[in-house]
């Protein structure tokens, strides 16, 4: 539970109540920007570097935000569990459910200029770099009107003009492509940043260490952000890793462990991360999260945890339910209000379905297109 | 003009005209490149466009791919294909699909390139032939240069290419010289990616083959023509897309086809020209077509049985006399 300390007395104006003005499910509650410091649930661990502070900078309008955003995550989600036992979902379904607070925290610390790239649990990554719930339907029930026109799936979002580069179904992939991003950003004189997102399971592959080495030596700037829900699919991490302390695997390069179950402290690594790496090449954040769902809507995700871990993590350490008290104890809303948002986003999300599921199929001649940029869509191999 | 200078001529001009392209891998820059295709472009362009880097393919691969994804134009050199095993899934996964899967979103202008197939002596790891791989993946181009106008056009044409392209040198043509026009030297030639080139005109039989194996067809060309058989000689120039039309065109005039390659004869590169010319020329065929490849083993080490293991010109004659009713012995195609 995150203590709070209130910077001043001006901040007893936040302590009074909000009037109870219309039921109206669309009235803005806090807008206000005030500054807020609120410390992290724990402290960072730091490897080979100096830790930030554990005193967060926020407002309510932030917290507020992160609530709503979280919420929208995890309502779809959920909805997507839904959607995939129908059958309206075919294939591979990886689910974020729990680890919403990294995306969240994560956005609230940079721009679109900035890029991130990840494997393939990243509906809410997408969600988070600006995409839509319909586009996210759309593609996850191949519809034309998904971000991939439907011809991805669940494991390829792209969305190029926010920073958001995938989506890629190889595990551990997606870093030296991280690494690709953050040279073109350093080759072309941009300030901006790329954080490249992978599993406890991803974080063995040969070419993140391959990649790592390239990027410390030619200075990139490039933050490897280790979500470690602490499962590989099946095989916890301590079966898969001799070394499972993932921040401190890039040995020479620094890192920062950071509870990825508190979005503040989320935001606050990823703003220190960003600053490091361009002036000084590489860092490691490791986010200890936790994911509810299997890896994949294929596995139950009960036969190697058990349930009372799960719903141990659900009870102790769930962002939503984290900010949601940070939000009551800070009197920045009341509780009827958070709940009317949740309804409102449930609303949102039901909509969004709907208008997806009777949306048409890609045309057949939407086969061909796209292969290549310049020329050779269906003559290259006629049929 | 050596095809080793049309190579490095070809990249420097395309470096100097366009800042995003950029060139990468191992040896390339202070080495003067492992075979010097890339000899004095570190000093011209300086260590931020010209990069060395650690033998770490997948590495290197991918952070090449990612760059390209940005929208910068990398060259990623392997010092052979066999390497390019090493990195195959940003080639196939990374690269060639991205296109396709983002529909239109990521778009991967990169250049791979090596050299390909067999050179001399260097033993099975390091003598395959990569094109049947990578020319079987849709969202790649393949292009495997003869000649160094061949060499200068294509590279050209490569790095401008909006997508993917597979680049397959041969270590053994890079000292060779060609005769080139002033066009051919110009700036601003390219020659365009998915047609081949008929290299000697003739009626009787049609040759296809591409990289070395150009010239062991051409003077197999020759032998034949003094024995009365005129064989037109077609360099593919471009694996994928595959010039359909100009392989039936002259398969449709000469009625007979010899395919060669270099690489294992299973589901190569004469494997798809066969049932393509089957499938559109099927009633235009004289005889049945015949396959030239290299042996279906591993290099191996041994010079004579290293020239076994290969085609020879004599291969490619007796070839083409069968397709002409013209073999000596029934019994020799066993």
């Amino acid at each position: 539970m995150a203590l709070s300390h209130l910077s001043s007395t001006r901040s007893n104006r936040l302590l009074r109540p909000l009037a109870a003005a219309a039921s109206s499910l669309c009235r803005p509650i806090s807008t206000s920007t005030e500054p807020l410091v609120i410390e992290t649930s724990i402290p960072f661990t730091p490897h080979k570097c100096e830790p930030p502070s554990r005193s967060v900078e926020t407002n309510p309008q932030e917290l507020l935000t992160f609530f709503r955003d979280m919420a929208t995550m995890r309502r779809m989600e959920i909805a997507a569990d839904s959607l995939y036992k129908a059958k309206l979902i075919r294939g591979f379904c990886h689910l974020y459910d729990g680890q919403e607070a990294v995306c969240v925290g994560m956005e609230a610390s940079i721009n679109k200029k900035d890029c991130i790239i990840t494997a393939y649990r990243d509906h809410c990554t997408f969600l988070g770099r600006g995409g839509t719930l319909l586009e996210i339907f759309s593609e996850l029930m191949g519809r034309q009107g998904g971000c991939s026109k439907g011809k991805g799936g669940s494991m390829h979002f792209y969305k190029k003009e926010s920073g958001f580069y995938g989506g890629h179904g190889i595990v551990g992939a997606q870093v030296p492509l991280g690494c690709g991003l953050a040279f073109a950003q350093k080759y072309n004189k941009d300030e901006n940043v790329t954080f490249a997102l992978y599993g406890d399971g991803a974080a063995n592959q040969g070419q993140l260490f391959e990649a790592l080495n390239i990027s410390a030596l030619w200075d990139l700037p490039i933050i490897l952000v280790c979500e470690n829900n602490h499962y590989g699919m099946g095989t916890a991490e301590w079966r898969a890793a001799k070394s499972p302390s993932y921040y401190k695997r890039g040995d020479y390069v620094p890192g920062l462990k950071v509870d990825g179950m508190d979005v503040l402290a989320v935001k606050q690594a990823c703003k220190f991360a960003k600053e490091h790496v361009l002036k000084n090449g590489p860092i490691i954040l490791e986010m200890d999260t936790y994911r509810y769902h299997g890896h994949s809507m294929s596995d139950p995700g009960s036969t190697y945890r058990t349930r009372d871990e799960i719903s141990g993590v659900r009870q102790e350490r769930d962002p939503i339910e984290r900010v949601r008290k940070l939000v009551l104890g800070h009197d920045l809303a009341t509780e009827k209000e958070l709940k009317d948002i949740e309804k409102e986003i449930r609303k949102e999300v039901d909509e969004a379905i709907a208008k997806a599921k009777v949306s048409p199929m890609p045309e057949p001649s939407e086969l061909f297109t796209n292969v290549y940029v310049k020329g050779f869509g269906t003559e290259v191999f006629h049929s | 003009m050596t095809v080793r200078d049309a190579l490095n001529s070809a990249i420097d001009e395309e470096m100097s005209a366009d800042p995003k392209v950029f060139l990468m891998g191992e040896e390339v820059g202070e080495y003067q490149g492992a075979y010097k295709i890339t000899k004095g472009l570190l000093e011209k362009y300086g260590p931020d466009r010209v990069l060395d880097t650690p033998i770490t393919e997948a590495g290197f691969t991918g952070i090449g791919v990612g760059a390209a994804y940005h929208g910068l134009k990398p060259i990623v050199e392997f010092m052979t294909f066999n390497f390019s095993m090493q990195a195959i899934d940003h080639i196939i996964n990374s690269a060639a699909k991205s296109n396709y899967m983002s529909a239109g979103q990521i778009s991967v202008p990169i250049v791979f390139r090596g050299p390909n197939g067999a050179a001399a002596g260097v033993g099975a790891q390091h003598s395959q032939c990569y094109a049947p791989w990578f020319a079987s993946c849709p969202g790649l181009k393949v292009l495997a240069p003869y000649s160094s106008e061949d060499a200068r056009g294509l590279m050209k044409a490569a790095i401008r290419d909006p997508d993917p392209v597979v680049f397959l040198e041969n270590e053994l043509l890079y000292g060779e010289s060609f005769p080139v026009s002033a066009e051919v030297l110009d700036s601003s030639f390219c020659l365009p990616i998915g047609k081949a080139k008929i290299e000697r005109e003739g009626k009787d039989v049609t040759i296809t083959a591409f990289s070395k194996m150009v010239g062991y067809a051409l003077k197999a060309a020759e032998i034949l023509s003094k024995e009365g058989i005129s064989a037109e000689v077609i360099n593919l120039r471009s694996i994928r897309p595959l010039d359909r039309a100009t392989i039936n065109n002259s398969v449709r005039k000469t009625n007979r086809l010899v395919t060669v390659e270099e690489g294992f004869p299973q589901h190569g590169i004469g494997a798809e020209i066969c049932a393509s010319v089957v499938e559109d020329s099927f009633e235009y065929l004289d005889a049945a077509i015949e396959r030239i490849a290299g042996a279906d083993v591993p290099m191996p080490y041994a010079a004579n049985l290293e020239r076994l293991a290969v085609p020879q010109v004599e291969d490619i004659v007796r070839a083409a006399k069968r397709t002409c009713y013209r073999s000596s012995s029934l019994a020799a195609t066993a």
